[in-house]
């Protein structure tokens, strides 16, 4: 017996959580749901244009850095 | 007499001075002769990530040269990181592409790829995520 279950079986005298434990329920008798990998690798783009922003929101800084320590640049 | 040459004798005092404190900020600023000429020679390169790096096996003199640069690059990314409210790596990543950018014709390069290239007078290949 799951959680869905047992809640089920506790709050069956009423009619609305009948209704809502039968619902919660389908989903485990309907069978399984296949997932096919993909053929090609997932790439995240999400992260890239994160990265992309913080360079450009850092690259005034960082010029002025490179002028004011032209000993090690 | 007295009048005259004490106002003189202090203005020799404070003159070394202000020469050394106008020419300290501007040796501060000029490559070590090592590194210049490793770098013109291609010995060593400017890598994506912010830090010098070797090209060829370098010699005993100028590792130690180029790590102390590095190891002066990673505190000042750390400082400036922390003014910023960004990562080390980000604001090494942005300064490495500024540096890739600043490279003249003949110097030496990391592509976005991780191989070393020279430097032409057509722009060098970097990041697609450079500003």
């Amino acid at each position: 017996m799951n959680a869905a279950q047992s809640l089920c079986y506790v709050r069956s005298d009423r009619r609305g959580w009948r209704l809502a434990c039968a619902i919660a329920l389908i989903p485990g008798l309907g069978g399984c749901i296949t997932v096919k990998a993909p053929n090609t690798p997932i790439v995240i783009e999400l992260n890239v244009t994160i990265k992309q922003e913080v360079l450009y929101r850092l690259s005034g800084d960082a010029a002025q850095t490179i002028d004011k320590n032209g000993d090690i640049f | 007499m007295v009048h005259t040459t004490r106002p003189l004798r202090s203005a020799l005092r404070v003159v070394p001075a202000l020469l050394l404190a106008v020419s300290w900020p501007a040796s501060a600023q000029t490559r070590d002769p090592v590194y210049a000429a490793a770098r013109a020679q291609g010995q060593v390169g400017e890598q994506v990530n912010g830090y010098l790096g070797f090209v060829t096996p370098p010699s005993p003199e100028l590792r130690k040269v180029v790590e102390d640069i590095n190891i002066k690059r990673r505190a000042l990314y750390a400082q400036k990181a922390q003014d910023t409210d960004a990562t080390i790596e980000e604001y090494a990543l942005t300064t490495g592409c500024m540096l890739i950018t600043h490279t003249v014709p003949g110097e030496k390069y990391q592509s976005p790829a991780g191989t070393w290239e020279t430097r032409a007078a057509t722009p060098p290949q970097r990041d697609p995520r450079c500003p």
